[in-house]
């Protein structure tokens, strides 16, 4: 039970990599979907439905074509679904941003339960695919350029979320709406349609996540297979300070902390599993706690945009 | 009254909602090959008119409406605290752990389960708390995180003796469970016509009027409502947000420890056998966070909408029966949340239509 050996093996040990950024896929995806959204001002805490909504959609798309390439398309659609509610919800209606978002991870938790078991959808895993020369490089080239390919989805999509909201005029108008609202509502930003958009985006990002751990973890898909990781996601972009970089950079770490357990396990070591199991979250809550004064949040975070109130 | 909603129209959009959740719930069961009739049957039948099942559900409702009550107090105070079924298990923890610690006899010791389940509630909720007010780590997060940190927690507890497994030489693989709580310094359970339920079913309803009470006529409950409606205001006038947002907090946690205690002391059917084991809280923290949110922080409501989810909850029972997977009932519980929130949104659009109407028309 030598703790200091253990995780030196483990540090060296190039599945614990493959591990790592297996989780870092799923944070990946919802974290840079729920970091557009919380630019805009939304606290999107229904970032857990729309993971688990898109990995049963991509189960039932599996099930249906037989194609990796159709579940990730369902689940896209599925975690947009949830996207659909929540925006409409929160930023048509008035109500509640945490009300409607918490109401939609209890209803998904019990639809997809509910369904799963009576419609059973089975998926499989998807292939790997290896970019040559970079899947060589010591202990990290398996796990960045040797993962199953919905992985490198995630290649394409923060870049392209970085573009979207650095470098588009719908990203400066989205940007307006998480800082001030106000003002860019008398600039003719139109600042809730914004805001439903940014959630669209949130809920196609981690409805692509749900399905990317579906074809790379599950395969048989079941209810509590996010088990509260949406909210790791959330809590990365908190521990980045609200830039797409330091959100990356809580999801690997974050990643790292849950996949722990499982690569000590492959490395035959064992240790209090209570303490693994909670692990990441322990370190979710202290890095949140050293960093998020550290760092500013969007100024209208969290503040639901009322034309003619506040 | 131009720009009020009169009462019938209020009546009648409830109603739309609850029907709109029920139809969507249905086509759910039918689509999957269910029959919706027998399962609506089942749920009357296992909630309220098979023999001592109404009972039943008012003993599920009691930790519904206290975990609600917290979840009001907090709200009020601005504080989105959705940690409940966390907090609800430590103080389950905490009342079994203090409990055979200290003993004594019949109602002290149930006096001390109490205590120790609300304590240990609000420690938990505290950390949450401390950590907004001294980090600046939003609530709405850590709150949650702590849930599965308690459960983690909790379970490392039930596997040791000196913590909350029961003792017992060469226990070998047995299930891991608490002691089991002595037949005196169990809730005294009331019996009519054929309905058992907890006595703390009345210590609910006081404490739902004490809250109550508390929230609308006390000095410290309207500078808890001044700090959730205006945070400068109540700053102006000198009401420390770190200080009451702290009690909030903690008065919060407080009651959905007390329920986990209650569940504990209280037994029944549904919570076990007056001993803590694993799945303990069996989302009774989740539920109970729903009532509130249906209730709207009117917490005179809360006690009827527990009613209902308790009764969604001892009817699911039943619903096995009819052939459809029991978790339909968490579908129809969440879509009745989701309905519930209609009526209040689009009065509230309403209203400013007509106010702008209004307005133009002056012009």
């Amino acid at each position: 039970m030598n703790f200091v050996s253990a995780a030196g093996d483990v540090f060296s040990s190039e599945s614990t990599y493959i591990n790592c950024m297996l989780f870092a896929g799923l944070l990946g995806f919802a974290a840079t979907g729920e970091w557009v959204a919380e630019r805009s001002g939304t606290l999107n805490i229904s970032v857990e439905a729309m993971l688990l909504n898109g990995a049963f959609a991509g189960a039932v798309g599996y099930h249906l074509f037989d194609w990796v390439g159709v579940a990730m398309c369902f689940g896209a659609l599925g975690g947009w679904f949830i996207a659909f509610l929540q925006a409409q919800m929160s930023h048509r209606l008035t109500a509640d941003q945490f009300v409607v978002g918490l109401t939609l991870n209890i209803l998904v938790l019990g639809l997809t339960g509910f369904l799963d078991r009576e419609i059973q959808p089975k998926a499989a895993f998807a292939a790997r695919l290896e970019i040559p020369l970079l899947a060589e490089l010591p202990w990290v080239g398996q796990a960045l350029f040797g993962a199953p390919w919905p992985f490198y989805l995630l290649y394409g999509l923060v870049p392209l979320a970085w573009w979207l909201v650095f470098r588009t005029r719908w990203g400066l108008e989205l940007r307006a709406a998480g800082e001030n609202p106000q003002s860019a509502d008398v600039s003719g930003v139109e600042v809730n349609l914004r805001r439903r958009q940014g959630i669209y985006f949130a809920g196609i990002a981690s409805g692509l996540g749900g399905a990317y751990f579906l074809v790379t973890r599950l395969a048989d898909f079941d209810s509590s297979a996010i088990g509260g990781r949406g909210f790791i996601a959330i809590a990365a972009v908190v521990f980045g300070g609200w830039t797409l970089w330091g959100t990356m950079a809580g999801c690997v770490l974050f990643a790292g902390a849950l996949s722990f357990q499982l690569s000590l396990q492959g490395l035959g070591y064992e240790f209090n599993t209570e303490l693994l199991q909670a692990l990441p979250f322990l370190v979710t809550i202290g890095a949140m706690a050293v960093f998020a004064r550290r760092v500013r949040a969007p100024v209208a975070l969290a503040q639901p945009f009322i034309r003619g109130l506040k | 009254m131009s720009r009020g909603i009169r009462i019938n129209e209020w009546l009648l959009m409830y109603v739309l909602s609850v029907v709109v959740a029920l139809g969507v719930s249905s086509v759910v069961v039918e689509a999957t090959g269910g029959d919706w009739w027998p399962v609506l049957e089942a749920l009357v039948e296992g909630s309220l008119l098979a023999p001592g099942r109404w009972g039943e559900t008012l003993g599920v409702a009691v930790p519904l409406v206290l975990v609600a009550l917290g979840t009001v107090i907090s709200s009020k105070a601005g504080l989105v605290n959705i940690g409940q079924e966390g907090q609800l298990l430590m103080g389950a923890a905490f009342a079994v752990y203090f409990g055979f610690l200290l003993g004594g006899p019949g109602v002290i010791n149930l006096v001390v389960v109490m205590m120790a389940g609300a304590l240990g509630g609000a420690v938990w909720a505290s950390v949450a708390g401390l950590l907004r007010f001294w980090r600046g780590v939003p609530e709405v997060l850590s709150t949650l995180l702590l849930v599965v940190v308690a459960s983690q927690a909790v379970g490392y507890g039930l596997k040791q003796q000196w913590l909350l497994l029961e003792p017992g030489a060469d226990r070998g693989n047995r299930n891991q469970v608490s002691q089991q709580l002595a037949s005196g310094n169990r809730v005294p359970r009331l019996d009519f016509f054929g309905n058992q339920f907890p006595v703390t079913v009345f210590v609910a309803v006081v404490l739902a009027l004490l809250v109550a009470f508390m929230l609308a006529r006390t000095v410290w409950g309207m500078r808890l409502r001044m700090l959730g409606h205006n945070h400068m205001a109540a700053h102006r006038v000198g009401v420390s947000a770190t200080s009451y947002g702290l009690a909030a907090l903690g008065v919060g946690g407080a009651f959905a420890g007390l329920a986990g205690a209650a569940m504990f002391a209280g037994g029944g059917f549904s919570f076990g056998n007056y001993q803590l084991g694993p799945g303990f809280a069996d989302n009774i923290g989740w539920t109970g966070l729903l009532v509130a949110l249906v209730a709207r922080e009117r917490v005179l409501v809360v006690p009827a909408v527990a009613f209902v989810f308790a009764g969604l909850r001892t009817g699911a029972g039943f619903v096995n029966s009819t052939g459809v997977e029991s978790r339909i009932t968490e579908v129809v519980q969440a879509l009745l949340v989701l309905a519930l929130l209609l009526p209040p949104a689009v009065v509230f659009l309403r209203t400013r239509r007509q106010a702008r109407s209004v307005a133009l028309l002056k012009a």
